[in-house]
């Protein structure tokens, strides 16, 4: 599914090169649960970054369901986002002005699938996140583990290859990670969902399948 | 979805909102109080013009449409009244008094006789050469009555004699042959205005009349009164354009601004979009919509704060007249939006090439 190979990100602080990848090696399985550990200025986000086509990476290989996302143009890891990608965010990061609908259909819209209707699979997986209710909801009325569910609800509605997870548990309590980490989990399970979870937390990357630890801007183990 | 988005936003921030499209508004009214009242002075002269019952006027040759700053010699008069299928005539001489006002000397007599008579509202006739006539907008706009003094007309305070209504050539009168001897133009008229015996013959009339005095502008009173309009006025085209430029400009500063501020208030918004796979085309579309949307609010807002412009001149500076002009709405609303859609392209470029990964770390 993921292939990556001495994969380097050097980013320019003025005259400064900051090496923020160093050569990462790493393969992820279809339907696999990943979690990335590791502390802060490791490379997780850079890699998540990359991955997620927010920026391209200065060197190596990265195959995702067998396209070279090194080769990609602008304009075309802006369709990978749409396609191939979900984000889930420590800060949710749902439009405040929308309502709970508007903020899944809107990743519909951009994708241009929103003339299609809803695919089943997708209100089975609204059941499973609790958001059957809360659709007409704008995201100040919602809790924070709500939000975060949106926020789920949202990076899957495309059916994306890859979910990539950036602390999304970060911001919750306990009982509410819980819930979240329970989700992630069911739509790997159910769905078959490839999820990649970036987090500090030893028992929310528990969670995944495998555990791949970052240090330096290098896969340690 | 877009445009959802877009009034979700608008409403998120009601008084950005509200004082844009209020700005906006002012810019459209602006121009169409301009358009109203360049068309309703020039109505409102054509009025006055026709008000003289005449169906010819002789000017001076090369005469602008609303100058009267040409005179000519009054001895062709005679002549006028000679021409065959002319039934009456009477030569005004009009001073200016300055900015809008002047002054309009008539034969009180031929005048009437012309113009069917002044209708009083106060007052009577002249009774000695010095006084003057008003009518009653000028009466209200000035707070002057029947027996009260005008000061400083010509080198004088002149008493109002009387107060009459309305629509007859001028709103301030005095008899010619002291307007005459007072500006040292005797001999002097600045129009003859010619009734004809069969109206149905007065393009005939006024074309064989411009034939024989080839040195006057000689015009049908309905010709004259149709060049009376902002296409034949050059100056006053000029300025309306003058206007417009100004109008576009305001909404481009209100628009950019405006959107400016949107634009840094929503990084992270447009973060988001562009992590959801959002393109650059998609970011500006959603301002851009935003700001059509904006500018229409505006325009509507335009035209409604334009009636009270109009309610305010008629209160107020009764002597300028301001009409409604519903074909303009359109234009001035287009004005409004080609301004802002300027105003909208850098701050829309510059959202549409932010960075994801900064735009989502604002905050």
């Amino acid at each position: 599914m993921i292939e990556i190979r001495n994969l380097r990100k050097i980013y320019k602080q003025g005259d400064v090169d900051v090496f923020a990848l160093r050569g990462v090696d790493l393969d992820v399985a279809e339907g696999e649960f990943l979690s990335i550990v590791g502390p802060s200025g490791s490379g997780k986000s850079t890699l998540f970054n990359i991955l997620g086509g927010l920026t391209p990476p200065t060197d190596g290989t990265v195959q995702i369901g067998g396209r070279d996302i090194m080769q990609l143009t602008d304009a075309q890891r802006t369709d990978l986002r749409k396609q191939a990608v979900g984000f889930v965010f420590q800060k949710y990061n749902l439009l405040p002005t929308l309502t709970v609908n508007d903020n899944i259909e809107i990743a519909r819209h951009i994708a241009g699938t929103h003339d299609k209707p809803r695919e089943s699979w997708f209100a089975d997986a609204l059941k499973l996140l609790g958001l059957e209710s809360k659709l007409g909801r704008k995201p100040r009325q919602l809790s924070g583990g709500e939000q975060q569910r949106v926020a789920i609800a949202r990076a899957i509605v495309n059916r994306p290859s890859i979910l990539l997870a950036d602390e999304p548990t970060g911001n919750l309590d306990t009982e509410n990670s819980d819930l979240v980490l329970g989700l992630l989990r069911d739509l790997n399970e159910k769905i078959g969902q490839t999820i990649l979870m970036i987090t500090h937390n030893p028992e929310a990357a528990a969670y995944g399948h495998r555990i791949v630890r970052m240090r330096d801007g290098r896969v340690v183990a | 979805m877009i445009p959802r988005l877009v009034f979700e936003n608008l409403k998120h921030r009601p008084i950005r909102t509200a004082l844009s499209a209020v700005a906006i508004g002012l810019q459209v009214t602006m121009v169409l109080t301009l358009v109203g009242v360049s068309r309703g002075m020039l109505d409102e002269s054509a009025r006055r013009q026709k008000g003289t019952n005449a169906d010819i006027v002789i000017r001076a040759g090369g005469s602008a449409i609303l100058g009267f700053g040409v005179e000519f010699t009054a001895k062709l008069e005679p002549a006028f009244r000679q021409y065959p299928g002319v039934a009456d005539t009477t030569g005004i001489l009009v001073q200016s008094l300055g900015m809008l006002d002047g002054i309009t000397g008539i034969d009180y007599d031929s005048f009437n006789r012309m113009s069917g008579g002044f209708k009083f509202i106060e007052g009577g006739p002249f009774t000695n050469p010095d006084e003057i006539l008003v009518d009653d907008i000028y009466a209200r706009s000035k707070g002057v009555k029947a027996g009260d003094y005008v000061k400083n007309i010509l080198g004088a305070d002149r008493k109002i004699a009387g107060v009459v209504e309305s629509g007859k050539l001028s709103r301030m009168f005095m008899q010619r042959a002291r307007l005459q001897e007072l500006t040292g133009k005797s001999e002097k008229y600045t129009a003859v205005y010619v009734k004809v015996a069969d109206p149905s013959k007065t393009e005939e009339i006024a074309k064989g009349m411009s034939d024989k005095f080839p040195n006057n502008s000689i015009f049908s009173m309905e010709e004259l009164a149709s060049l009376m309009s902002v296409n034949n006025i050059p100056m006053l085209r000029t300025f309306i354009r003058v206007v417009i430029g100004l109008g576009v400009f305001i909404g481009f500063l209100v628009v950019f601004l405006s959107m400016y501020t949107a634009v840094l208030e929503r990084t992270r918004e447009i973060g988001i979009l562009k992590a959801l796979g959002a393109s650059p085309s998609y970011i500006l579309s959603i301002l851009l919509t935003e700001t059509v949307l904006l500018s229409l609010i505006g325009s509507v807002l335009g035209v409604i704060f334009t009636f009270g412009t109009r309610w305010i001149m008629h209160v107020f500076v009764p002597e300028m007249v301001q009409i409604t002009t519903p074909d303009w709405w359109p234009i001035a609303g287009g004005i409004a939006v080609v301004g802002s859609l300027v105003g909208a392209v850098y701050p829309g470029l510059k959202a549409a090439k932010q960075d994801a990964i900064e735009a989502l770390a604002y905050d």
